[in-house]
């Protein structure tokens, strides 16, 4: 790739952080200029705002022909940066939407200010060259993230989810940044792209390369929640605000996902089997973790949590794959992934806000309280749960298919157990929801309209990328090869 | 280009069970009425399928196709065969008086017809499916519904137990086959879900060998086979009388054709290799089936275990590979289908009257629902492979297949028809004649004239097949012979 | 009229089903209009029947009156019907005996409706049996014959109902099992089902059957025994030949009047008709080789069958003996000619089998008459046992006329036609197998025996208290149903040509 000099075209392919740093702007003076109860202004504000961003990036921030890199090696203007900012933007406006009337949150301009900042990091995460870069990235992704975390300063579950959070973001944070150093310090390069043949010429020993692969890792798992690194997961989704749980689980794994592909494809290419062997094995742990653990779960948001540890698992498997049909399949299943989360969420949110509670056993009856609701979590714990049409299905069908091309047919056996042991405790929901009967069944859940079209959204979005998986496989392959 | 039956017929029922959604929870009449114009639309379609196959053409009819994933060369690819379009008919038949015979379902039933109805679009689309993703797409859409179906509308006793064990089984059946047939995708190099193209790639031997136990099983879980088959007695008894239907006339021929469309067709050799396997498994479920259904108490488990003898007969017709076995399990296939259909609306009529389903219990009732009675009888006779009946001419194929393969099966299998014949006729006697017991005298209400249309239905086309045979049995062997085409064989 | 001559078979075969349907439609409640309606319907076939007698021409080689259609092509099976003089008779036989049975159950006042519908059920099934000319419909028309039998006995007879009809069915259906498994290897060998070509192509077969996936294959020879063997248990379970006759006791004794009747005049028959049709001329050869077996089961037929009429208390189940021993002279004469067929005493086989086809039809009638003479009294007494009957002769003159003169035709008194047949039996039998004819003259005497003890018991002696000032006498509508049977006794005694011509013509062409 060449090294762009600064032209306008460049300003276009920053397009979306440029506009996400002024949308943030505009949103701070906003919250100061207006007086009254202003959380729906804010969110509408936030929301539409990114969703214009999205426009305008699809319309003006395609890459081109060649993957180029700009300002100087920083950052990487290719389509997989490209489709991961249009799916962080997507995730953020859902989540905008989604923390309108939710207490404690709503009406604090900072809250949604941040929310656009930690896109903005991520947004650069994704499209990072640079080791420095990156780790700049990171921090600006993760700190809004930790305070959000903890943004209900009464709430001590949300206080310790946000110094949980912090605590352990910041260890592993420490750990990749001192393998980055060593990668800097053999290599004498912080371009990404470059460290690979510098190392070469230095004939580094191949020890040493795993060794700095496995410091990175320390940090990209922790992002990831893949085992062993996931143990922060399920206090922090429990004690965030939900809508923000909806993001950590989506956008930021996402986010994570990105930055593991991109770097590990472009640095250790040379020890390429000895770290597939490992994300192997880590996948296999992860998914059994996470799976495992998820069925004793009595707070369904603790349990999305380890679902989520899950299907961290499910998509690495992609990854181990190691080819381009691999990759395309990792980020084919974090597009649907990231759409069936938020509708299962959304539904958690909706129903905290008339229940009070996240507990499955108060979802008793819910199928008869809101039928509607009841469907839409159907279809997202299905999704989840890997069942046609929806999109989970043909997500895990890539997954499996990719690991099976590539000759790991135990990792795909252990994928598909694991898929039942999901469908178990998701069913188990279900059942709650459809069979059992509960006192305040007469009780109705209010749905407020932009609650109902986050959901309707992402129910579309779950059927349609299940059902005309084509377009969306396209896309994921389109960046893929850019990787490659 | 001509109107596509085909795939009208396999949409049909999930279009009007999520348009049933939209409508108000509480007007169940008109619930009811729609899910009855769909399950009527379904039926004609698929008797027009049947009986526009053209014999003397043969092949697939009746074709469509559509790029799907290109990128991957997945399409949407349906048709139909000698094979499959009497699965397309009975499905179509099951559908139809299920919903007759649920007509006094009160607890939601717009969601218990939504559900059934989905489930039955899954089914309808594995049978036309000529794409391996295809065929797993619907296959998995055919399994779900049931958890949901069996777990709210059955049997209070059992129904969650039931409803979890049944769609974990088939589940992991079905995940297993998709490795496999993920395996064969990339192993054929042709970059093509078609089954044709499948169909055409050679596939080294040690291949076939290895992974057709993974396809086949994976699918004869749905099947019954033993011994994975405790799902179903389990799941036929906690269900709701039409998802009973459902389940053991058209689910288990569902797994039952998905092993022979993916596993026997795609990979003969493995088929070969592992028949004898097959052969002894299927024994298993034929006999011991049969002595279990002789010893149950409770009415419905009789019929459960009977279903797994029966769907043994048809997994040693398709594994005797050869035109006789493969031409009966195909129309025994069928035969068991509406027979079982018609047992399962018989018990539930029964209980939903006695409220009990434990034999000694019951007692006398023919004179209060003579034609329960007597549909009952038929089914019986069908059971028992009765001449006269469809029984007989499913049957009796499957044996002589199994004499040019196995006689020491076909004399194994011949025993369970005995045991058969008593315990049938043990439950008739006991149930239907004899002296009711005091606590219904009085009490049992007719059937309604919806259930007398299903019963007669049901009955109706298990005595015409029987009598007049060549109403299904030429297509059925064009079918097979298609499938020999592949394997090779005799 | 020429639609009545190409399809008198399918005629007359489907007739008695088409009645059953109408007589469905009937309101349940109806009785006097369900049994004549029975009764008239049941008279349809038997006047085609009888045209099918006069226009039958005896003599000419082959099977008359075929008809064919496609059935179940798939495995090489058609709907094939055909006569010759030996199923003419049994067919006759038939459609005689079911208006007689239909009439005998007036007094049946529950569900008659189903009843009636049954008895129509099961003669179509008989006669599918005798008109059958391919394996697979003459296996589904034996099978037909088996339920209704089964539900009559079931919910019409006597206390001990439910063991009787069980043990029936168990009995019937695993002989059925072994003629499943016959019928279907034999198709598998000669790769049709049709009897016309099986027949032809049987002796000369050598394909040997493979077997799959294993390194040997049966050897036709093997085949062929294993059906011989199949065929030979289910028709004997039939006729049924001793030792497996224990049904029949029970399942005689406890069916209903009408049902008794058919079942000894009938279905018993089915079996004999089996070897007669299938095993002789298809197993010429294994058939002689285990005449002798056979013809010694047939001796104990005859001999412990009477013996163990005379020690009945039942008067039924006396009655139900004796077809064992009526049956055995049957079975002997198939035995004796299954011995001799094609042999140098080919005469002597043809004169035994006319016998024993002939004693088929004697029996049916008297082994009817005399069931349907039990019944009569049973409707009176509401007893059967022997002890308890006695001195009827006076209360009931006609009824023991008519009793005497069956039991005489049931004896094979001279003049009835019980003599002639078992006179030919034991004529054709005696040079092939004179040591077992022997024996069985020495069941006749027991015959005689007990037949006499039958009538001194219920005619002669005292009269029990009981039955003073009952109407004991039979009626009009009773005799009339015994006397198509008395005519014929009397008129096969005197003049037996106008039936033994029909039969001695195929039967020498089949087996001389």
């Amino acid at each position: 790739m060449s090294i762009a000099s600064f032209e306008p075209t460049t300003l276009l392919s920053v397009l979306p952080e440029i506009l996400l740093l002024a949308l943030a702007a505009i949103i701070l003076v906003v919250d100061l200029a207006s007086k009254r109860s202003r959380g729906l202004l804010l969110a509408w504000l936030t929301a539409l705002g990114l969703t214009g961003i999205i426009i305008i990036t699809l319309l003006y921030g395609q890459p081109g022909e060649n993957d180029v890199l700009i300002f100087g090696g920083m950052l990487r203007h290719d389509w997989m940066a490209f489709a991961f900012k249009v799916l962080f933007l997507f995730a953020a406006a859902m989540t905008a939407l989604l923390s309108i009337d939710v207490e404690g949150v709503a009406d604090r301009g900072e809250y949604y200010a941040l929310l656009v900042v930690a896109t903005l990091g991520m947004s650069l995460m994704v499209s990072s060259a640079d080791m420095i870069m990156l780790f700049l990235a990171i921090e600006t992704t993760s700190i809004p993230l930790y305070v959000l975390a903890g943004f209900m300063k009464g709430d001590d579950k949300s206080t310790e989810s946000g110094l949980k959070y912090f605590l352990f973001g910041a260890l592993t944070s420490a750990v990749m940044l001192y393998g980055f150093s060593l990668l800097y310090g053999f290599s004498g390069d912080t371009n990404i792209y470059r460290l690979s043949e510098a190392m070469h010429a230095g004939a580094v020993s191949t020890w040493l390369i795993g060794g700095m692969a496995v410091l990175v890792l320390v940090g990209f798992s922790f992002k990831i929640s893949a085992a062993p690194f996931q143990f922060w997961a399920p206090d922090v989704y429990e004690g965030a605000p939900t809508p923000i749980t909806t993001f950590i689980s989506t956008a930021s794994k996402a986010a994570g996902f990105a930055v593991l592909l991109r770097f590990m494809l472009a640095v250790f290419p040379a020890i390429e089997a000895e770290w597939v062997t490992l994300l192997a094995i880590i996948a296999a742990v992860t998914m059994t973790v996470g799976n495992l653990l998820a069925i004793p779960q009595t707070n369904i948001k603790r349990l999305l949590a380890y679902s989520s540890i899950a299907h961290a698992g499910y998509a690495l498997i992609g990854l181990v794959a190691l080819s381009s049909f691999g990759t395309a399949s990792v980020i084919f299943y974090l597009i649907g992934y990231v759409v069936t989360n938020i509708a299962a969420f959304g539904v958690v949110i909706l129903f905290a806000r008339s229940a009070g509670s996240d507990e499955i056993v108060d979802y008793a009856g819910l199928s008869r309280r809101s039928p509607g609701l009841a469907l839409v979590l159907l279809v997202a714990l299905l999704s989840l749960g890997g069942m046609p049409p929806l999109a989970g299905f043909v997500a895990k069908f890539y997954v499996f298919a990719a690991a099976v091309e590539s000759g790991w047919i135990w990792l795909a056996f252990v994928g598909v157990l694991n898929a039942i042991i999901g469908l178990y405790y998701y069913m188990t929901i279900l059942k709650v929801v459809y069979l059992y009967r509960s006192e305040d069944e007469d009780k109705p859940i209010a749905i407020p309209r932009s609650y109902a079209l986050v959901l309707v959204i992402c129910v579309i979005a779950i059927l349609a990328i299940g059902t005309l998986s084509a377009p969306w496989l396209d896309w994921s392959i389109k960046s893929a090869l850019s990787l490659f | 280009m001509e109107v596509r039956i085909l795939s009208i017929v396999v949409f049909t029922p999930i279009v009007f069970g999520i348009a049933l959604f939209f409508f108000p929870a509480e007007r169940h009449r008109e619930i009811r009425i729609f899910a009855l114009a769909g399950a009527t639309v379904a039926l004609l379609l698929s008797l027009w399928a049947y009986f526009t196959y053209d014999q003397v053409i043969g092949g697939y009819q009746l074709v469509e196709r559509y790029s799907w994933v290109p990128r991957l060369g997945i399409s949407y690819h349906v048709g139909v065969d000698g094979m499959n379009a009497p699965l397309v008919l009975l499905t179509g038949i099951v559908m139809f008086t299920g919903v007759l015979v649920s007509w006094g379902i009160d607890d939601r039933p717009r969601e218990f017809f939504g559900f059934l109805f989905i489930l039955a679009t899954g089914v309808f689309g594995v049978f036309v499916s000529l794409d391996l993703f295809q065929l797993f797409f619907f296959y998995e859409i055919a399994v779900f519904p049931m958890y949901l179906l069996i777990a709210i509308w059955g049997w209070k006793v059992t129904r969650e137990y039931a409803a979890m064990k049944l769609t974990l089984y088939l589940f992991i059946g079905s995940l297993i086959a998709i490795v496999g047939g993920l395996a064969m995708y990339f192993a054929s190099g042709a970059h093509s879900f078609s089954l044709f193209a499948l169909e055409q790639a050679s596939f080294s031997v040690e291949f076939q060998r290895f992974w057709f136990p993974f396809v086949f099983f994976g699918f004869a879980v749905l099947g019954g086979i033993f011994p994975v088959h405790n799902w179903s007695p389990d799941g036929h008894v906690a269900a709701p009388t039409a998802v009973s239907m459902f389940h053991a006339g058209v689910l288990m021929k569902v797994g039952a054709f998905a092993a022979l469309r993916v596993g026997i067709m795609l990979l003969p050799e493995g088929a070969k290799f592992w028949a004898p396997l097959v052969l002894g498994l299927a024994t298993v479920n034929v006999v011991y089936g049969a002595f279990i259904a002789s010893i149950q108490t409770d009415f419905k488990y009789v019929i459960g275990f009977s279903s797994v003898s029966h769907m043994g007969l048809v997994i040693l017709g398709f594994a005797t590979l050869n035109l006789d076995g493969i031409t009966g399990a195909g129309i025994q296939m069928f035969s068991h289908g509406v027979m079982t259909a018609l047992f399962f609306a018989v018990v539930g009529m029964v209980y939903d009257r006695a409220h009990t389903r434990e034999i000694p219990k019951l007692g006398g009732f023919f004179k209060a629902m003579p034609l329960v009675g007597i549909a009952f009888i038929i089914g019986g006779l069908v059971s028992m492979g009765m001449p006269g009946f469809s029984g007989f001419i499913a049957e009796f194929p499957i044996f002589m297949g199994l004499w040019q393969s196995q006689p020491i099966v076909a004399i194994l299998a011949a025993i369970s028809i005995v045991i058969t014949a008593g315990y049938i006729m043990r439950v008739i006697g006991r149930v239907f004649f004899g002296e009711m017991p005091e606590e219904f005298i009085g009490k049992i209400t007719p059937i309604n004239n919806f259930d007398k249309i299903a019963l007669v239905i049901l009955s109706g086309v298990l005595l015409l097949i029987g009598v007049y045979p060549t109403i299904i049995a030429p297509l059925v062997e064009s079918g097979a012979r298609a499938v020999l085409a592949l394997v090779g064989g005799a | 009229m020429a639609f009545l001559q190409a399809h008198l078979l399918t005629l007359i075969l489907f007739s008695p089903v088409a009645g059953a349907v109408l007589l469905l439609l009937i309101p349940r409640e109806r009785l006097q209009t369900i049994r004549w309606a029975a009764l008239l319907v049941s008279l349809i076939p038997f006047g085609l029947a009888l045209w099918l007698w006069f226009t039958y021409q005896p003599g000419v080689e082959g099977y008359q009156f075929v008809e064919q259609a496609i059935w179940y092509e798939a495995i090489g099976s058609s709907y094939h019907l055909g006569v010759d003089g030996i199923s003419v008779p049994m067919v006759m036989l038939t459609t005689l005996l079911t208006p007689l049975a239909i009439l005998i159950s007036w007094s049946i006042e529950e569900n008659v409706r189903s009843y009636m519908a049954l008895f129509l059920l099961l003669e179509t099934g008989m006669l599918g049996v005798f008109m059958s000319l391919d394996l697979l419909i003459f296996f589904v028309f034996w099978e037909i014959g088996l339920i209704p039998m089964y539900f009559l006995i079931n919910q019409w007879g006597s206390e001990n109902r439910e063991y009787a009809s069980f043990k029936f069915l168990i009995y019937t259906m695993a002989g059925s099992l072994g003629l499943l498994l016959a019928i279907q290897m034999i198709g598998v060998a000669s790769g049709t089902f049709d009897l016309i070509a099986i027949t032809e192509q049987w002796p000369t077969l050598n394909q040997s059957l493979t077997l799959f996936g294993l390194p040997i294959t049966l050897a036709i020879g093997t085949v062929k025994k294993i059906a011989f063997w199949a065929f030979v248990v289910a028709f004997a379970i039939k006729v049924p030949v001793w030792p497996f006759h224990t049904w029949l006791p029970d399942a005689h004794t406890e069916a209903p009047t009408a049902g008794s009747m058919i079942l000894a005049g009938v279905l018993l028959k089915l079996g004999a008709y089996g070897f007669l049709r299938l095993v002789l001329p298809l197993y010429p050869v294994e058939a002689k080789y285990f005449a002798g077996v056979l013809g010694f089961l047939a001796v104990l037929a005859i001999v412990l069958g009477a013996f163990a009429s005379w020690g009945q208390d039942d008067f039924k189940r006396l009655v139900a003996y004796s077809s064992v021993n009526h049956m055995g002279f049957v079975v002997l004469g198939i035995a004796a000619a299954a011995f001799a067929q094609g042999t140098m005493q080919a005469d002597d086989a043809v004169i035994a089998i006319n016998g024993a086809v002939l004693q088929m039809f004697n029996h049916g009638l008297s082994a009817a008459g005399m069931f349907l003479l039990v019944g009569v009294i049973y409707d009176r007494a509401h007893t059967r046992d022997l002890n308890k009957l006695g001195g009827l002769f006076p209360v009931a003159p006609i009824y023991g006329g008519i009793l005497i003169f069956t039991a005489m035709a049931s004896l094979g008194l001279p003049g009835l036609n019980g003599f002639v047949s078992e006179f030919l039996v034991v004529r054709g039998s005696w040079p092939i197998f004179t040591l077992y004819t022997a024996l069985s003259m020495l069941g006749l005497l027991i015959t005689g025996a007990y037949i006499l003890k039958g009538i001194a018991k219920v005619l002669h002696g005292p009269l029990n208290e009981k039955f003073l000032g009952q109407k004991m006498e039979i009626n009009r509508r009773e005799i009339i149903a015994m006397a198509p049977l008395m005519l014929l006794m009397l008129l096969i005694g005197v003049w037996p040509a106008w039936i033994l011509n029909v039969i001695n013509q195929t039967v020498k062409l089949l087996f001389g």
